[in-house]
């Protein structure tokens, strides 16, 4: 049994706040015609579901709804397969709760 | 401001780095502290358990002003198969004692208030900055650090780097490894709010009593995982966490781990109704004693979690944060107060000063145990609890079946499962990796 489709990430995603720096993403995907092993385990680790495949089968990132939390780095850096920061200070995810 | 030069530069403002600041000005040196998010906690995701002992080492009357949840009268523990828990459950009324020992936190919270208490101590207190990179001079000893606010450098006599598990700048910097995807967990979390008068009828609690559950099992479906349950006064936080490694391996999903730890038959009843009003994730690290860096250097120390000091078989991390950040700042003021540089030699005082800390202490104790859950995993997470739960079914249901004959059914389910070489093994290796 694996990914529950019935899950809405983006559902959970809607409580969070986030100050978007917008055109300016913090992660980025190095660019590839067939992805690693690595990125596309990233389809499935990456709690906020920040990656995706595209029409060519291309894992693609999208860092608006991004918790922060560095998983993908820890996955996909090694290989140089994306590259990662933290957004400039103040944006990015906004805790209320934490 | 840019041209000032500090005594030193705390980088993050979460339990290390407020520690690590407020020793610091309290002793009168001259601290910038830099923190990225917009206020000091809103970058923060813990449990969340805060241990009194190391907190009143750093603000001796905390319990008057701090926001704290609920004091901790009751800890459970679940092994839990698919259908049902097997549990410990320890509670006493000595817990509340006049100056209790552990309290549930909010972590945005709690870390806005410990920021306001390192301001009045005197620093200087810079949040939405994120420092890029660590300022070196052509000898290669850390001078200050670049920020993203300002263009130019900030010059300290040595940076206190409490930047969190993920550790980026000491990475960049070449000062110590990324975490590895064994080393380090990741944990997936929500805050589910309830009326309090319902909390404390689910959970038989009563005023600010608090109580947490730790669960372990098939919940982390063969994963080195495990659960959590914190009840706050006004909601529950619930997550559940496992290696970063293991989600690579298996391609579970964290939102599915978690959704399918909230369907549980002995949690949902705990959290029917509630409003979530966050998710949030975080990584943990997990390597123990043999994952700890190179703790100091030329011109900067690191402490927390950002050292990876954090004991995972107690689920203690923000205590032996505090610790590192209060011993490094001691260490530092020592060195300041004798006239000595910080070099790396003179900076070697604060790892002396750790290996002879509990922080240390505890993290040499089960120095084996990381290795020893992850390469095991599967039996520990998921053949034992639901053999366990078996056990047990057989000892409580009354069917008519002789009790011999049920112990032998159990036994015999154990042996089958893991051999008894197998069984000897794990209960060898689990004891020698305790002791
Ligand atoms: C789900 C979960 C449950 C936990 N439960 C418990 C528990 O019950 N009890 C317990 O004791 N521990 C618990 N822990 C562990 C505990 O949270 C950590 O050990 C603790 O927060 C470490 O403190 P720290 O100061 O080292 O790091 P953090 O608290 O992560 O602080 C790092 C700070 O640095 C800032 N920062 C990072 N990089 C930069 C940069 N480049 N520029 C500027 N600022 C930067 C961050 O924004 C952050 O504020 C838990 C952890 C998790 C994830
Ligand atoms: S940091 Fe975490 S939430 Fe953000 S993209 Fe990477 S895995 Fe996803």
């Amino acid at each position: 049994m694996n990914a529950e489709p019935s899950v809405r990430v983006e559902d959970k995603l809607y409580y969070n706040r986030y100050l978007v720096d917008v055109g300016r993403p913090h992660v980025k995907v190095r660019a590839h015609t067939t992805p690693s092993p690595q990125l596309l385990a990233l389809l499935k680790a990456c709690p906020a579901r920040c990656y995706e495949l595209n029409d060519k089968g291309q894992v693609e990132v999208t860092v608006d709804g991004c918790i922060e939390c560095g998983t993908c780095r820890v996955i996909g850096e090694p290989t140089g397969d994306i590259e990662w920061s933290y957004p400039r200070g103040g944006y990015g995810v906004l805790f209320k709760f934490g | 401001m840019i041209d000032e030069r500090f005594d030193a530069i705390v980088v993050g403002a979460g339990m290390a780095g407020n520690a690590a600041a407020l020793t610091l000005a309290k002793r009168g040196m001259k601290v910038l502290q830099l923190e990225r998010g917009e206020y000091a906690g809103s970058k923060n995701v813990q449990g969340a358990i805060l241990y009194a002992d190391m907190m009143e080492k750093l603000i001796p009357d905390f319990r008057d002003e701090a926001p704290l949840e609920r004091h901790l009268v009751e800890q459970r523990f679940w092994m839990m198969d698919d259908r049902s828990h097997l549990g410990m459950q320890y509670r006493s009324e000595d817990f509340n004692e006049e100056r209790p020992n552990r309290y549930t936190i909010i972590r945005a919270q709690f870390d806005k208030w410990f920021s306001s208490k390192v301001r009045e101590a005197g620093a200087t207190v810079l949040c939405e900055t994120t420092v890029t990179e660590l300022a070196r001079d052509d000898r290669g000893r850390v001078i200050g650090v670049h920020t993203d606010r300002r263009d130019g450098e900030i010059h300290a006599d040595v940076v206190v780097l409490a930047e969190g598990v993920n550790g980026l700048l000491g990475t960049r910097a070449g000062l110590r490894a990324r975490p590895e995807p064994d080393k380090v967990a990741l944990a997936v979390k929500e805050m589910h709010f309830l009326p309090r008068e319902t909390i404390e009828a689910r959970f038989n609690l009563e005023g600010d009593e608090g109580l947490v559950i730790e669960a372990a099992g098939t919940i982390s479906r063969g994963m080195t995982g495990m659960g959590f349950i914190y009840a706050n006064k006004e909601c529950i936080s619930l997550g559940i966490g496992c290696l970063v490694a293991d989600f690579q391996r298996t391609g579970e999903t964290p939102y599915g781990l978690l959704d399918h730890f909230k369907r549980h038959p002995s949690v949902a009843p705990l959290i029917a109704g509630s409003e979530v009003k966050e998710y949030s994730a975080h990584l943990i690290p997990e390597g123990g004693y043999k994952a700890i860096p190179q703790l100091y250097g030329e011109g900067w120390v690191v402490a927390g979690d950002a050292a990876q000091l954090n004991n995972a078989v107690h689920r203690e991390g923000s205590n032996l944060a505090m610790t590192s950040g209060r011993i490094a700042a001691e260490a530092i003021s020592q060195l300041k107060s004798r006239g000595d540089r910080m070099t790396a030699k003179n900076l070697s005082l604060y790892k002396k000063m750790l290996d002879d800390s509990f922080v240390i202490k505890d993290l040499k104790k089960y120095k084996d145990l990381p290795t020893l859950m992850h390469t095991n995993s599967q039996n520990f997470f998921l053949t034992y609890p639901q053999l366990l739960s078996r056990a047990m079914q057989n000892f409580v249901r009354v069917d008519g079946t002789p009790k011999a004959e049920k112990e032998k059914m159990t036994l015999k389910s154990f042996v089958k499962a893991r051999s008894w070489t197998g069984l000897f093994g794990d209960a060898f290796r689990f004891a020698r990796a305790w002791r």
